[in-house]
């Protein structure tokens, strides 16, 4: 029980890394990207073909397998910019789809279907990391998503956070602001993409070993779920949504129901959760959050401006 | 000299020419009028000019130099802010960051990678960036008396404030020249009493200002020089007085609207 | 490339192929030219229909023979299926989508995933995920016409499917009804101060589009049977062949459909792209139309007015 419970935090983990990779794409800038998968994807066997292939250090394929989603990411960015909200959705699942069937047919790099099995247990300083313990798997994956946390927190509390979120509320306002949505939308894509290359490659380093159908359409919209369920634009929040998805999601096998209720309820739970948080509380459970800037800067006593010092 | 000028101007859709040949300019320092009845190309002038859209043919100068075709969000950089006919606030965000967008591009190192590193590095920096760009930004809210309203979601700001606050926004970008596009839609007499204040200021601060109108009043007392389109061509030019006594103008527009 | 004969074995494959892609195509850019979104469930309404059109073919046919009466029987099934699919779609439209209608873009976008996933899965769970055979009402063995061999199902399609096609676009050029649909997708405002009752032409433009859909269901099952997830692939392609011709326009739909399945085809037979990266041809040519010309072959550009 307790072992089944950590293995549900250490997916948490791993998803609350997705999903805030999805924030920054959709959560703040608005794109509505459905490949998270696919990065997830090139993530894992990056990973995977390194370690087995190549004899890599696990650590080592980390950064590279974040580089190579971001890439990838940019490479679904740039071309599909111009398009707006829904020809983007679809475009993105096309990428999704495509980067699956390539790894599906690849099979001198990726042993097509059957995947890549035999990932060394990664180690540090002579430790194993077993995964199969948890603890420590547990502890790694979260001190990522923690991490992740605080360096995207800074990130878009910035004017670089502002800008995308201009461009969400409205892309003409804000291109005629001087802000350059397009490198604005390439680059939310390529962090959001490098995130879920990062969680991609821890997967692969507790999995072990790595098939082309962990990675579906289905992936995609789950992490989607999440960041809809929290609140988008707020790192918290998503990673809160990840933790209550995984936990309905697994809810039946929690409680030992897994033989009574069908293998399809999840699902269909992820479908209701999107209809409805849409129709009742878009914002999410937590909703976007305020920066309160008077107290940010600390500057509450700042002189009344003269009005000739405006310009 | 002008400030702004644009040489046979001509953006048709399909076969629909909104703006045909037209030489228009705008002189420093000056409070000018664009007008012409519903769909004579008053809007698409404005925007061949910001760059939101391209021109089928002629050229627009700023400063003299070429600026056909320079995408918007440079264009703003160059020293020319707008504002929209159909409010375009960043609803969901504050008074206060809407008017802090404004200042984006007056902030920070211009590469976007050097800035993420920055950003995630030096929280000093960053926070005293950010400090800039908020005391900015409050001395316009100051300016247009939008201050207190500063934590509000810029969606609950009553409709006139909401005017004032995007011209507010562009206002943050420090322009040179300044388009407003139907400033005064919408409002009622006091609100737009106020507004034909605030552009007095906004002109004395040294901002050239343009603006297409269709209250004749707010034209006809703030507008130093006026130009009058019609089905997408320039029909008259001049001074108030002038244009209200022009027969071309009469009948393609105020003789209608009497 | 071998002789003529093949290359028009290909051109037949490839029309059929398109035929059907073009049906569903409809029904996709029906709805984006009114409401201006993607009815990402419109897959799964297939799916439906698809299902509807088996459970009634089989009861009603029972154990009759081949022959002009199970035809009749074929084609009550199908305006069956074709009634509730109808009736789906209006009822998606009126809950999940009729809501958010003043709400952001992203909105609705979201609300259909979320629509898509509850269909599929509970088609899953209430019909098993095991693919069930949908039985031709004639015998399929191919007639060989100067080499080229063309299976009654071939027939069937491209009758179906032209039938259906010029029916659709008679009724929108020719109706009230029809322009009414026309003018509410130049814009709606202004459609309803004509006296337009603009929730009546979204709910019919639904029913029609899923009505062709569960069409197209039934016409795919009979090749290639029926299971929860055959409407994601297929809802997919038929998409991009709305974006191939230029989404929210009807010509463009049937165009872009019997090209995507002709580019298919020729793609597999002809370049040698492998059958496992056959899917992988439909999002590529989406990525360039939408790179080279994003509005589509028959699509006028649209620019958002500022
Ligand atoms: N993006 C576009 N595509 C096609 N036609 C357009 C577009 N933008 C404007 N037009 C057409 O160009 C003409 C001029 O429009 P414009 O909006 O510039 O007029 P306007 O003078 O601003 O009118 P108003 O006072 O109503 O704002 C109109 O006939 C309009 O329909
Ligand atoms: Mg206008």
């Amino acid at each position: 029980m307790i072992n089944f419970l950590l293995l549900i935090l250490i997916y948490t983990g791993l998803y609350a890394l997705l999903a805030l990779g999805q924030n920054i794409i959709t959560g703040f800038t608005g794109l509505l990207s459905l490949c998270a998968a696919g990065f997830f994807a090139i993530g894992s066997y990056t990973t995977a073909i390194l370690t087995v292939n190549y004899g890599w250090s696990f650590w080592f394929t980390i950064p590279l397998a974040g580089v190579l989603a971001a890439l990838a990411g940019a490479l679904i960015g740039l071309p599909t910019l111009r398009l707006k909200g829904d020809y983007l959705a679809i475009a993105t699942l096309g990428f999704g789809e495509i980067i699956r069937n390539v790894i599906l047919n690849w099979d001198s790099l990726t042993r097509g279907p059957m995947g890549i099995n035999g990932i060394p247990m990664p180690t540090i300083f002579g430790m194993v990391i077993n995964p199969y313990r948890k603890w420590g798997y547990l502890t790694l994956v979260w001190i990522f998503v923690i991490v992740f946390y605080f360096l995207l927190k800074r990130l878009t509390r910035s004017r670089m956070g502002r800008a995308l979120e201009a461009i969400k509320e409205d892309e003409i306002a804000a291109y005629s602001m001087g802000i350059n949505t397009t490198k604005y939308k390439v680059w939310a894509f390529m962090v959001g993409a490098f995130v879920a290359g990062c969680a991609g490659s821890l997967q692969a380093g507790f999995t072990l070993s790595v098939t082309p159908n962990t990675y579906t359409f289905m992936v995609s919209v789950m992490v989607l779920c999440m960041v809809v369920l929290g609140g988008m634009g707020n790192h918290l929040a998503v990673i809160l949504g990840a933790l209550i998805i995984q936990l309905a999601a697994e809810f039946p096998r929690l409680l030992g129901l897994s033989s009574t209720v069908p293998p399809q309820f999840k699902q269909i739970v992820f479908g209701l959760i999107l209809v409805i948080m849409m129709i009742y509380r878009p914002q999410g459970i937590v909703g976007r959050k305020k920066v309160n800037y008077d107290k940010f800067v600390g500057n509450e006593t700042r002189r009344v401006a003269k009005k000739s010092e405006v310009n | 000299m002008s400030l702004l000028y644009t040489k046979q101007l001509t953006r048709a859709y399909g076969g629909v020419i909104a703006v045909s040949d037209v030489d228009f300019s705008v002189e420093k320092n000056s409070i000018s009028g664009l007008i012409g009845p519903n769909g004579a190309g008053k809007t698409t002038l404005f925007n061949n000019v910001t760059g939101m859209d391209i021109p089928t043919s002629g050229s627009v100068h700023f400063n003299d130099k070429d600026i056909t075709g320079v995408p918007a969000f440079k264009i703003s950089r160059l020293g020319i802010a707008r504002t929209f006919q159909n409010i375009r606030l960043f609803k969901e965000m504050s008074v206060l960051e809407n008017v802090m967008i404004g200042r984006h591009f007056k902030s920070g190192r211009s590469m976007i990678s050097g800035r993420t590193v920055n950003a995630l590095t030096s929280y000093m920096k960053m926070k005293s960036e950010e400090k800039d760009v908020y005391d900015k930004a409050r001395e316009w809210l100051d300016f247009f008396g939008l201050d207190e309203a500063r934590n509000e979601a810029a969606k609950n700001l009553p409709y006139g404030n909401q005017r004032e606050l995007e011209i507010a926004r562009a206002m943050a970008t420090e322009p040179e020249l300044l388009f407003l596009d139907e400033p005064a839609a919408g409002m009622n007499p006091q609100e737009t009493d106020h507004l034909m204040s605030t552009i007095r200021r906004i002109r004395d601060l040294g901002v050239t200002v343009l603006l297409i109108e269709h209250d004749m009043k707010l034209v006809m007392n703030i507008c130093e020089h006026i130009t009058v389109l019609n089905y997408g061509k320039k029909i008259a030019e001049g001074n108030p007085s002038e244009i209200q006594k022009n027969p071309l103008v009469i009948e393609a527009y105020l003789g209608k609207e009497d | 490339m071998g002789s003529i004969s093949e290359v028009f074995q290909h051109l037949l494959n490839g029309l059929t192929l398109g035929g059907i892609y073009a049906l569903i195509a409809l029904g996709y850019t029906m709805v984006y030219g009114i409401l201006k979104f993607i009815n990402f469930a419109h897959g799964e309404i297939l799916m439906v229909g698809a299902y509807v059109g088996m459970f009634a073919f089989d009861f009603l046919r029972g154990d009759m023979p081949y022959g002009p009466l199970m035809l009749v029987v074929f084609f009550i099934a199908m305006i069956i299926a074709m009634i509730i699919s109808a009736v789906l779609g209006m009822a998606i439209e009126k809950i999940a989508y009729k809501p958010l209608r003043k709400a952001t873009r992203l909105a609705p976008l979201l609300s259909a995933i979320g629509v898509s996933f509850i269909l599929s899965n509970l088609a899953a769970y209430i019909w098993g995920t095991k693919s069930r055979k949908f039985d031709y009402p004639f015998d399929n063995t191919a007639y060989n016409i100067g080499g080229v061999a063309i299976t009654p199902h071939q027939i069937l399609i491209l009758v179906v499917s032209m039938i259906l096609m010029i029916g659709l676009k008679l009724y929108i050029d020719k109706t009230r009804m029809g322009k009414a649909m026309r003018a509410t997708s130049l814009d709606q405002d202004v459609a309803a101060l004509m006296g337009i009752d603009v929730n009546k032409v979204i709910s019919l433009t639904f029913a029609i589009g899923s009505g062709l859909a569960a069409t197209a269901g039934i016409l795919v099952a009979l090749d290639f049977k029926v299971y929860p997830t055959m409407g994601a692939m297929a809802g997919l392609k038929a998409f991009v062949a709305a974006v191939v011709g230029g989404i929210g326009n009807i010509t463009g739909a049937m165009v872009g459909g019997i090209l995507l399945g002709l580019l298919e085809t020729f793609g597999v037979a002809v370049l040698g792209i492998p059958q496992g990266l056959k899917d992988t041809i439909a999002f590529g040519i989406l990525i360039i139309i939408l790179l080279v010309k994003p509005e589509g072959l028959l699509g006028k550009a649209e620019r958002e007015k500022v």
